[in-house]
């Protein structure tokens, strides 16, 4: 089902994110520890995929041009469910 | 500039709805150690620090804080879904129904609105440091008060992560409370007590 698919694409999304978090605080106190910032540019780039993922299937997850092209024909963006809707 | 992104930054579920324990756990949305007190602090506090570490520490949790406000609101909204007048009236908060139905509001457990009293910002780097601290230990606490008063397993996960984060956070600021204060014995910026300008000899 096109719903249990949304979800699970977006619980990896989230475990990925998480770990950018993460690794975006500790980094902000350990600025030289570079096996971090090559922990999260694999992140990142991880992410990249699974936004695209994401993104291509069921429209932009962020606004104001961070979350690529919204469909012709609808405006993706606004469109439902919302976060605390699921 | 802030950019929002649709999704929860860690899931939200709840095993069926408790009007009871939503209106105690409103206290994490608009209470003194709540996440919209902590977000407020921390993006507040960035424009008075010193170093650049601290600057991006303090916008980077103060913008996680607000993605667990999200959070908050979340639990909120699924633990009252579809309670009617009755149930809020059974569980003892009629007040927030005939004020907000369905609505979200910022208070703390007790109905109290949320203030700008809750948080500080002295533009001293240390005393704003040791006030986060304080700030997310409170939070940590108010989560095990929380995690404790429910036996949903679902709204325990949601707010173990909560909890997990204010830990996190704790560390994150201790650190950089160390960092700040050699910038400070560096940079000679501690007043040492005697009338002589900050700087001299």
């Amino acid at each position: 089902m096109n719903c249990e698919n949304q979800m699970a694409m977006l619980r990896r999304l989230q475990e990925m994110e998480f770990v950018a978090v993460e690794l975006n605080l500790y980094l902000d106190t350990h600025p030289c520890d570079t096996d971090a910032i090559n922990d999260y540019n694999c992140a990142v780039e991880r992410i990249r995929k699974l936004k695209k993922e994401y993104e291509e299937e069921f429209g932009p997850l962020m606004h104001f041009g961070h979350g690529g092209y919204s469909a012709k024909d609808h405006w993706q963006w606004a469109m439902g469910p919302w976060p605390w809707e699921i | 500039m802030w950019i929002y992104e649709k999704k929860m930054e860690a899931p939200v579920r709840v095993s069926c709805p408790d009007v009871k324990f939503a209106k105690m756990v409103i206290t994490q949305y608009g209470g003194p150690d709540g996440e919209l007190s902590a977000s407020l602090r921390y993006l507040n506090q960035r424009y008075s620090m010193p170093t650049d570490k601290v600057k991006a520490l303090l916008t980077d949790i103060g913008t996680e804080e607000l993605a667990h406000m999200e959070m908050i609101a979340g639990l909120v909204y699924k633990l009252t879904d579809g309670a009617t007048c009755e149930d809020f009236k059974a569980a003892g908060w009629e007040g927030q129904f005939v004020q907000h139905d369905h609505g979200l509001f910022w208070t703390d457990a007790n109905g109290i609105p949320w203030s700008a009293k809750y948080i500080a910002c002295l533009g001293d780097p240390i005393t704003d440091l040791t006030e986060d601290m304080a700030a997310e230990q409170k939070a940590r606490t108010t989560y095990e008060h929380l995690i404790a008063c429910t036996d949903d397993p679902c709204v325990k996960d949601t707010l173990r992560f909560l909890w997990q984060r204010e830990v996190v956070h704790f560390q994150r600021f201790g650190e950089a409370l160390n960092d700040v204060q050699e910038w400070m014995t560096k940079s000679k910026h501690v007043w040492c007590g005697c009338d002589r300008e900050k700087g001299e000899k």
